[in-house]
């Protein structure tokens, strides 16, 4: 049983396990730097991004209280938050209370071996999956896999990656970085039946994967599917599911057993809720006023859908980052993706390079927080840092997730706890800015540094800085790509010729009239011997 | 009115023009400039690389300087979107985290004084016209901070059309940001240089002869990576344009943000 804590819990919350696909193998910086490099991968991400984001840009300006739905929703979440346990506990009673079973998944493990087990014994050898982050992060298809279980994912766009997995020459790219020949070249190739006529417009695609997915489900022993869940509603027990294409609600009806594995922070109060998510949600993630296909279903109805339910709760980290009361909006998150497509790095990277389930500005808060950041040695550590603070994502966030300033406080936590551990606080970056506070927190020295650093760096050609040899830390990071200003006379010595200059022509002001009532005793810059 | 000025660290040693430029314009106007040299940095860098506890006495320090002398000066004035957004949001979180309560009550009375260019001339000294002559074509860039964080909206742009002799170009893709982001420029500087190289394609694209923003340090990301590209558009601060007059028009010198003697 997992329980949410909130005042001065017994026993920590734990991070979430190793298993789950929240860590990448490398650092943001250089993962960043391989994906930069695909120049298609750049291109697609570019077109789809933008061509997204002007869409939901519009279904905004639509609604004239779009505002007020936004401090709705965060005021909602902020509930949720504050709330958490007490919510839990109504959600279970309200699923039970309509036929469905509740287990509590402690981590991504707990959450894999219920799942399986609820397959097994129900003589699944193939399960129907909807498309879902929690099911993704939870690596629940390799977990099947093991058990002898193959799950077929329902989602247009998963589909594609899962059928390109298993093209003769195996790529790995969510379906945001495939173009439609792309596409069409991944179904020829693994779908034996399909009439090789087919060309590559959407709805024909669309139409060649649905009809794969019926016939797969058709003769699928065991009938069971496997879902995830937009929202959770406390007060009903009832599941949202919200998705573009249908396929979903199609693995939603058909099955004897679903299985719903729903990440904790999923839950919303009340049924009436909705009423502002089912707003916020479809025009920030697609631009569409109204998803295609929104699902909801409240545990078991005779001869009416599944005759089964199960709900997983899924905490794996979650407990920890609400933990931390400057963290914790990032549970807020309703899964938009808004953020992702405004994000001037996201858009440049793609998503791979976060290296977790989840990418983007939210990824960047998220992952390391469900993780924990573990010093400089740990990939969720470069995260919080993966960003350049402009701040695009918190503008567009549908329920207003301050995103800059949570990445801010996550960068001072993880410094904090490289400061307190033993030789992990000797990093350039850490020599240079403490070197740069004292001085900087000394006027005297700073005064005398900033005078000098027109006549050191004299000694250097031209008028302005350009490629420098590898040798200097930080700042080839700098002049590899960009010329640098190269000091000259600093401000403060204009100043001083000015101040004369003023205090010559209007003499008659006496001390008042010149800045000089803004110099003091021990004013670094006025001595004698720097004036002259 | 009696104006104090925080140059900012970065303008201070590696764009002294703008900082002239602030001087020259505001005295033109009437007012009366003072400079505390005891001013360093806002400890902006520090607080957003997450190093709370290196900015502190930097903060500290920061108002050290500006708090005695609050009652003396109408409003404190920093060239600076960013450093103006660090001061007014994050002095005060940065004295939390040190647990000193009465920083940060300072920090709070310091930041409502403080004002970024733009706003200083629209929201307190309540002129458009400043008399300036730029006969160039320019491209807006609005720079993250002013625009997300400060809000300074059509402020620039307000002052900017009134400039005479000068013409607006579009810039494609304006509010998307130029890559800066402090360290992150270096820490992650392939991104950063993917977002500049973007961005300085936008400012040829404009066909203007400068872009302009509020913060010489995306000018500086900017205009290193024009100057780098040999594209010929330059970099120029506001400040720059509004101190430009007939008189005494605005040569751009060699060096990135300089004017020429
Ligand atoms: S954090 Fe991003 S994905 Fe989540 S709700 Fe906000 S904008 Fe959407």
């Amino acid at each position: 049983m997992s329980t949410v804590h909130l005042g001065f819990p017994a026993v920590r919350p734990q991070h979430a396990s190793p298993s789950s696909r929240l860590r990448g193998e490398r650092g943001f910086p250089e993962a960043a730097r391989e994906e930069l490099g695909d120049g298609t991968l750049r291109e697609n991400l570019r077109r789809a991004t933008s061509s997204i984001q002007s869409k939901r840009a519009s279904a905004v300006r639509e609604v004239r209280d779009w505002q007020k739905l936004r401090n709705a929703g965060s005021a909602l979440k902020w509930q949720v938050t504050d709330h958490l346990p007490e919510l839990l506990e109504q959600l279970e009673a309200s699923v039970a209370a309509a036929g469905g079973v509740v287990h509590w998944a402690r981590d991504a493990e707990e959450a894999g071996e219920i799942v399986t087990r609820l397959a097994l014994e129900r003589g699944a050898q193939e399960v129907l999956k909807v498309t879902s982050s929690a099911t993704q992060e939870i690596g629940l298809d390799e977990v099947l896999g093991h058990a002898g279980i193959r799950a077929i994912e329902s989602d247009l766009a998963e589909l594609i990656v899962q059928l390109a997995r298993d093209a003769p020459s195996p790529l790995l790219l969510p379906a945001i970085h495939r173009n439609r020949s792309e596409i069409r070249e991944i179904f020829l190739a693994t779908m034996p039946d399909l009439d090789p006529s087919i060309t590559d417009e959407p709805a024909e695609l669309a139409a060649a994967a649905r009809r794969l997915l019926r016939e797969k489900f058709l003769d699928m022993p065991g009938s069971v599917a496997i879902s995830g869940a937009d929202f959770a509603v406390a007060d009903t027990g009832t599941m949202v599911v919200v998705e573009s294409e249908g396929n979903g609600r199609m693995c939603l009806t058909l099955p004897r057993t679903l299985i719903s594995v729903v990440g904790i922070e999923a839950i919303v109060p009340s049924f009436q809720d909705l009423e502002v998510f089912l707003q916020l949600l479809p025009r920030s993630s697609t631009g569409e006023r109204m998803s295609p296909c929104t699902t909801l279903f409240t545990g078991v109805h005779e001869g009416d859908g599944p005759e089964e339910f199960h709900l997983v709760l899924l905490d794996n980290g979650r407990s920890a980052v609400l933990e931390d009361p400057e963290g914790r909006s990032a549970l807020h998150c309703i899964q938009c993706s808004a953020c992702l497509n405004v994000c001037p790095v996201y858009q440049r990277t793609g998503g791979q390079a976060y290296g977790s389930t989840y990418p983007g500005p939210i990824g960047a808060i998220l992952s390391p927080q469900m993780t924990g950041m573990h010093g400089s040695d740990d990939p969720n550590s470069t995260l919080p840092y993966a960003s350049s603070l402009c701040g695009a994502c918190y503008d567009v966030c549908p329920v207003k997730i301050n995103i800059p300033e949570v990445l801010v406080h996550l960068r001072a936590k993880d410094v904090d706890r490289r400061r307190e551990t033993r030789g992990d606080f000797h990093g350039t970056w850490d020599v240079a800015l403490q070197g740069a506070s004292k001085l900087m927190a000394s006027p005297r020295a700073y005064d005398l540094a900033v005078r000098s650093a027109g006549p050191l760096s004299s000694v250097l050609p031209g008028k302005n800085i350009g490629k420098l040899p590898g040798v200097l830390p930080l700042m080839t990071g700098w002049t590899d790509h960009r010329d640098l200003p190269k000091p000259g006379a600093s401000f403060r010595t204009w100043w001083d010729q000015h101040e004369k200059d003023r205090a010559a022509q209007e003499p008659a002001h006496g001390p008042e009239g010149g800045s000089a009532a803004a110099t003091t005793d021990d004013d670094p810059g006025s001595t004698d011997e720097e004036r002259s | 009115m009696r104006i104090s000025l925080m140059t900012t660290c970065l303008v201070d040693v590696m764009a002294p023009d703008v900082a002239r430029a602030t001087v020259i314009l505001l005295e033109r106007l009437g007012h009366e400039v003072v400079f505390d040299k005891r001013q360093t940095c806002c400890g902006q860098m520090h607080t957003n690389s997450g190093y709370y506890t290196e900015a502190a006495p930097i903060v500290r320090s920061f108002v050290d300087t500006f708090e005695p002398a609050l009652d003396s000066v109408d409003a404190i004035v920093m060239p600076s979107g960013s450093c103006t957004g660090c001061v007014r949001d994050q002095h005060e979180l940065v004295a939390r985290h040190e647990g000193d309560s009465e920083l940060e009550q300072r920090a709070a009375a310091v930041a409502a004084k403080t004002y970024e260019l733009s706003e200083l001339l629209a929201d307190v000294l309540k002129v458009t016209d400043v008399g300036a002559y730029f006969p160039h074509s320019v491209t807006y860039h609005p720079t993250c901070h002013s625009m997300r964080f400060l809000k300074v909206g059509a402020r620039p742009l307000k002052l900017l059309r009134a400039v005479e002799g000068l013409e607006m170009k579009n810039l494609p893709e304006s509010d998307t940001c130029c890559g800066f982001g402090g360290t992150f420029s270096v820490k992650n500087d392939a991104t950063s240089d993917a977002m500049v190289t973007d961005k300085a394609e936008n400012v040829v694209r404009s066909g203007a002869e400068f872009v302009v923003a509020g913060d010489a340090s995306c000018l500086m990301n900017i205009g290193g990576k024009l100057r780098r590209t040999g594209a010929s558009p330059r970099s120029v601060h506001l400040a720059q344009i509004l101190a430009s007059t007939r008189e005494d028009p605005f040569v751009p010198a060699e060096t990135i943000l300089g004017r020429a003697p």
